[in-house]
């Protein structure tokens, strides 16, 4: 019954177009990157039973603030469990099964807010949809760089940038939807979570229906591999359950997990920061965070495209050194009153977020080949559901103490900009580490 | 589909497909740009 699925039937004929396969793998990224803009629901979730504002048995923020981080958690989880059974069982049955459990998420978390049961919720978009969040993200990774050989960092990129413009649609269109359910005596969350995971089963679907793998052989007309080997790019294979024995899936997974722990400490705080640094309006600082999420989705194209020119592993050296210098210079754009020189910074510091995410397929296809790829890059994820975790704390914790130490609250976030560069350090350290894997850990061929 | 079967590619298959994913991509950037140009307000 579900013979379509299989990857012998989604192997390539003569005359496909490789360029068909980014907008499958944006069907499915554009769609998963809903979850950056989840936060919209979290006003209305507090009042399903007040209406206008919170009645006493309505959910509370920190009840609701668990659903985004079970998501992510299961992320990580489902990307490292799956990542096998994704690369042996083709894109399209991992894509299929993505669309399942992301937009089954939203159905559930309907029913919970219908019922007012917050488990429903926490099982629907947390667990089941987190699952899909991971399969989702990994599924159209190998095959991508697979049909591009050439440009293997810009096809991933290409990719994984519509996971940081998912949100761009998300969000408004859930602010409207919300509008047109919304009437005096309900406010149309549970709908808003019918019609998104409707559309999104819908547009994931068309993605896994037209994804397809090259054949063995195939290889981009008039492209020859390098005949001179580059030190840090493999024609071999590494087997997944070998990869996670050797230092460089560690020292990747450390690079990853600064890189995005930083990056998320200034996101998080973004708005916040803005309006306390510099007193800015809310609208502004609103401004602010919405020019930081163009940079970030333009930085995993950008930097990921720049990668195939200059390598991975220098890609990630200009992350770690102007990261550092642009850290550390955050604090002063607060006591030189510049709101501009802040908004640069914070820009190029989301750029550079976004490419970490982008450019890391790439590096791992260099340094372990592409058979396995998916599923490596799978249990790297748990470095971002790490990250995840570590970055909020580190931030929300350090400024409580400062302002609880009597510092002012527009200096506040100067130590933590500070350990945020610290953090890169050590990320540059881990990165500087990276050779090539010994032989012995190669698939004999 | 397999391998061996011809699968030529049109060019307004590509437009499709990529119309698909670009329309409302381009929609919620114009959006995006529009909150974000409060910053010079």
């Amino acid at each position: 019954m579900f013979g379509f699925l299989a990857r012998e039937r989604t192997v390539a004929g003569p005359g496909f177009n490789r360029w068909m396969v980014p907008p499958a793998a944006l069907c499915i990224h554009l769609c998963i990157g809903q979850a950056y803009a989840l936060s919209v629901f979290n006003l209305p979730m507090t009042k399903l039973i007040g209406i206008t504002e919170s009645a006493p048995e309505d959910w509370l923020l920190t009840q609701l603030g668990w659903i985004f981080s079970l998501a992510i958690v299961f992320l990580g989880l489902s990307a490292a469990l799956f990542g096998r059974w994704v690369e042996e069982g083709g894109p399209r049955r991992a894509m299929f099964a993505a669309a399942l459990c992301w937009s089954g998420g939203f159905l559930v978390s309907a029913l919970g807010m219908h019922l007012h049961n917050i488990w429903f919720v926490y099982l629907g978009y947390g667990v089941l949809g987190g699952i899909g969040l991971g399969l989702g993200y990994i599924s159209p990774v190998s095959t991508l760089i697979k049909w591009f050989p050439d440009r293997p960092g810009m096809a991933t990129g290409m990719a994984i940038m519509g996971f940081g413009g998912g949100a761009f649609i998300a969000s408004p269109l859930s602010v409207s939807l919300m509008g047109m359910f919304s009437s005096s005596t309900h406010i149309g969350v549970a709908e808003t979570f019918v019609c998104l995971g409707l559309i999104y089963l819908v547009f994931m679907m068309v993605g896994a229906a037209i994804v397809r793998v090259p054949a063995e052989d195939w290889k981009p007309a008039g492209w020859q591999p390098s005949a001179q080997p580059k030190k840090l790019m493999t024609s071999a294979n590494v087997h997944v359950n070998e990869a996670w024995k050797t230092p460089q899936f560690w020292c990747i997974w450390v690079v990853l997990c600064m890189n995005v722990t930083a990056g998320i400490g200034v996101l998080g705080q973004a708005s916040a920061m803005s309006q306390e640094m510099f007193g800015v309006t809310a609208a502004v600082a609103g401004g602010i965070v919405g020019f930081m999420s163009l940079s970030n989705m333009l930085g995993r194209f950008f930097w990921a495209s720049l990668s195939d020119l200059i390598g991975r592993k220098n890609t990630y050296f200009c992350f770690f050194i102007l990261g550092i210098g642009l850290y550390s210079l955050v604090p002063h754009t607060g006591s030189l009153g510049s709101v501009g020189l802040f908004v640069i910074c914070t820009a190029v510091i989301m750029t550079m977020y976004g490419g970490g995410f982008a450019t890391v397929p790439a590096y791992l296809k260099d340094m372990f080949g592409t058979k396995y790829v998916g599923a490596i890059h799978g249990r790297l994820l748990t470095a971002w559901a790490v990250a995840g975790v570590l970055g909020p704390v580190l931030v929300n914790y350090i400024r409580q103490y400062q302002i609880d130490s009597g510092i002012p609250k527009a200096e506040a976030y100067n130590t933590t900009m500070y350990i945020m560069a610290g953090l890169l350090v050590v990320g540059l350290i881990a990165n500087s580490m990276i050779k090539a894997v010994d032989s012995r850990h190669h698939l004999a061929e | 589909m397999s391998g061996n079967n011809e699968e030529k590619t049109s060019g307004l298959h590509l437009l499709l497909v990529w119309g698909l994913v670009g329309i409302p991509l381009i929609w919620g950037l114009i959006q995006t740009i529009e909150k974000a140009m409060k910053i010079f307000v």
